[in-house]
């Protein structure tokens, strides 16, 4: 199965029948594409493997890659668990034992059977007994101990909010912009365009100032509002919109339709594809959005996922464990969105050369 | 965009849409006695408003009062309670005993961004085209599933950049993945993000790593349209590859390549997030970039000086604005170069 999917990738065009064999840019080609497999999906991979470790064995030098844990066994007359060993017997057999206590390079062990009898063992002779076991509590636990469904549900909230809004009034002006002659058109236009080149870095400090007089200070809608009126949003669907024909609009007006009849039963409607990867766009845009919503959200119950995570992370006692889970939770959409629409994105991408 | 089919409506999507059409249907109303009064080409007005509003408000507006903020001082946020200041706040970013070495600069932090951004640009930006270049190259040729590859190399430009970030401290902290690959190599495990070089590098990397895709797909696109009968030509005379690549994919390829180019400045002089969650400007002031100064002086340190930072985010602006001219300069002149 590997094998003749293997040798499907890696076919070559054109030159199964005709004999020739690899030249070396081939071998570049499949080493670059190899390695770029490793190097672009391996850390993520290996992040949502260790997101089901235990903090023990995250501490564990060197890592393995699946999330194993040392067995323990609650023995007769100890208070706490033991942990399990596999100890080599001088005799050549071995016992599987549980651990009291280390002394230098001795161990001393009980069998969980027949607690009585303490065994020495040199450490170097022993192994832990290991299971796979998945770590679910990393996932579970931040439901509980931070207001990580809170933070989940402000994210949710200020995508789907600003992504339904941005469709709305993108494509509002996108139909002014496209269908009407009008004075200013070409000013509005030029407008639109510049707003391309003034990131948010830019502006940061005084619009600060105007979100915050506006009372929307530590509001969710502070964070959304300054970014729905996406130039790159507006610029896709006036593109699209310029390629319905004007004589199906001319046609509706002579059957007495109303302007907004027009916009919302015949241009919409085409415009479909082109509103589909803009509400792509716009939800990954706003569920990554990092910077603004740092400086407008200051209460902990306001955070998005993306603030929440960033400030649990870099506090001192980094409880590792709970942050690559809740890194994966945060990835979830993004990878969805990869899985199932990344076509839509990169020809996007590659038509209009736009992010 | 050429698949409408997957978006016709199907008989649930008619179901979700009753709602909206009864709402379109009842905003109908009110907007036809509007249009009564404005007449058609009035109704323009009413389409384009929201937009240009919150463009106005969030956008035009601050960029318009940014220079009057950057000529004020205090620690007052509302404009109306901070004093004029004229040029000082540009003055003091400028007072340096000697430009090159920050630590003789009142600003000190300010030109050690400076300096800490002028460097990562140069690197991120040269190594990332080169990789992206590369990476273009060698999707374009005749691969099996050249989509699925292409998506490989696409994937990190989605990820959040607090994502992208958290993933790298994971992977590059003292017992992370990377040291126990060198320790299995036999080679000398370091502390990537507590090493003043080593952080920077690490900054230049991720930062690679997570955008190299977008500017790949862009080159991309460019090589596919490099019409195909001119490679053919080539090979009919027995032209070399590396001869090919040098007298036609690289010079047909370079106003696209420019373009890149110059997006990728622009996006670089403007890093900040992924950086700030991997090593939050640190150690030392070795990662610190010039948002980072921004943000900080703006809101986060004690001595916040929201006119200071004003004034350090119109320089940044500057920058900006400069190199989006440059890049509609190419533009303009790659579409001339086309008509004729």
């Amino acid at each position: 199965m590997m094998g003749s999917a293997a040798r499907f990738i890696f076919r070559r065009r054109g030159t199964s029948g005709t004999g020739k064999g690899w030249h070396w840019t081939d071998i570049v080609t499949w080493v670059w594409l190899v390695g770029g497999l490793l190097v672009m999906f391996g850390p993520a991979v290996w992040l949502a493997f260790s997101s089901f470790k235990t903090p023990a064995a995250l501490a564990e030098f060197p890592p393995t890659i699946l999330p194993y844990v040392t067995q323990q066994v609650t023995v007769e007359g100890y208070d706490k668990p033991l942990a399990l060993y596999e100890a080599a017997m001088p005799d050549g057999s071995t016992r599987v034992l549980a651990e009291v206590r280390r002394i230098g390079i001795v161990s001393q062990m009980v069998d969980p059977q027949a607690p009585g009898e303490i065994i020495r063992v040199n450490i170097a002779d022993r192994k832990p007994v290991r299971t796979m076991s998945l770590a679910t509590e990393n996932y579970t636990q931040p439901f509980v101990q931070f207001a990580f469904v809170q933070y989940l549900w402000n994210s949710v909230f200020v995508t789907v909010t600003a992504t339904l809004i941005t469709l709305v009034v993108n494509s509002m002006a996108a139909f002014a912009l496209s269908k009407y002659e009008f004075r200013g058109r070409t000013l509005a236009m030029l407008v639109i365009l510049a707003t391309l080149m003034v990131p948010l870095s830019v502006i940061m400090v005084p619009l600060y100032s105007i979100i915050s007089s506006m009372g929307l200070f530590n509001n969710l809608w502070g964070v959304i509002l300054p970014t729905v009126a996406t130039p790159t949003g507006v610029f896709i669907l006036r593109q699209y919109m310029l390629t319905i024909p004007d004589e199906l609009i001319d046609a509706a007006r002579m059957d007495k339709a109303s302007e907004w009849q027009i916009y919302s039963r015949i241009v919409l409607p085409l415009a479909a594809p082109a509103l589909a990867v803009l509400a792509i766009f716009s939800v990954v845009w706003r569920w990554n959005d990092f910077l603004w919503p740092l400086i407008v959200l200051s209460r902990r119950e306001l955070y998005t996922l993306q603030v929440g995570l960033s400030i649990y992370a870099g506090e001192l006692n980094v409880q590792w464990h709970f942050i690559l889970a809740m890194t994966v939770v945060t990835m979830i959409p993004v990878v969805l969105v990869f899985i199932f629409l990344q076509r839509f994105i990169t020809t996007g991408i590659a038509g209009a050369g736009l992010k | 965009m050429n698949s409408s089919k997957r978006f016709a409506p199907s008989q649930f999507g008619a179901i979700m849409m009753a709602p909206v059409n009864g709402l379109m249907t009842l905003v109908d109303i009110p907007l036809r006695a509007l249009q009564r009064l404005t007449g058609i080409t009035g109704m323009a007005a009413f389409f384009l408003m929201p937009n240009m509003l919150i463009f106005g408000i969030f956008v035009l507006l601050p960029l318009a009062i940014n220079f009057v903020y950057s000529m004020s001082g205090g620690t007052a946020l509302f404009l109306s309670d901070r004093s004029f200041v004229g040029l000082d706040q540009y003055q003091r970013l400028f007072q340096c005993g000697s430009y090159l070495d920050p630590m003789s600069c009142q600003e000190d932090a300010f030109w050690t961004a400076v300096g800490n951004t002028a460097w990562f640009v140069l690197l991120q930006v040269t190594l990332m085209i080169l990789l992206a270049l590369a990476t273009a190259l060698i999707l374009n040729r005749d691969l099996r599933a050249r989509s699925f590859w292409r998506a490989v190399f696409f994937f990190p430009v989605l990820l959040s950049p607090v994502v992208v970030g958290l993933i790298w401290k994971w992977i590059l902290q003292r017992q992370g993945l990377l040291n126990f690959a060198l320790f299995e190599l036999g080679m000398e495990p370091h502390n990537w993000l507590t090493d003043r070089t080593w952080a920077f590098a690490a900054a230049v990397g991720v930062s690679i790593w997570a955008h190299m895709g977008f500017y790949a797909l862009i080159l991309l696109a460019g090589l596919q349209a490099i019409p195909k009968d001119l490679y053919e030509a080539a090979e009919m005379d027995g032209t070399k590859p590396a001869r090919v690549l040098w007298r036609i994919t690289l010079p047909l390829l370079a106003p696209n390549l420019l373009v890149v180019v110059v997006l990728a400045l622009i996006k670089a002089v403007q890093v900040f997030d992924e950086v700030y969650v991997l090593t939050g400007g640190g150690p030392g002031t070795s990662t610190l970039y010039l948002t980072q100064y921004i943000y900080e002086t703006g809101f986060a340190s004690q001595l916040r000086n929201p006119g200071l930072a004003a004034a350090a985010s119109i320089l940044m602006g500057l920058v900006l604005v400069v190199l989006t001219l440059i890049q509609l300069g190419i533009g303009r002149r790659s579409e001339a170069k086309g008509k004729r």
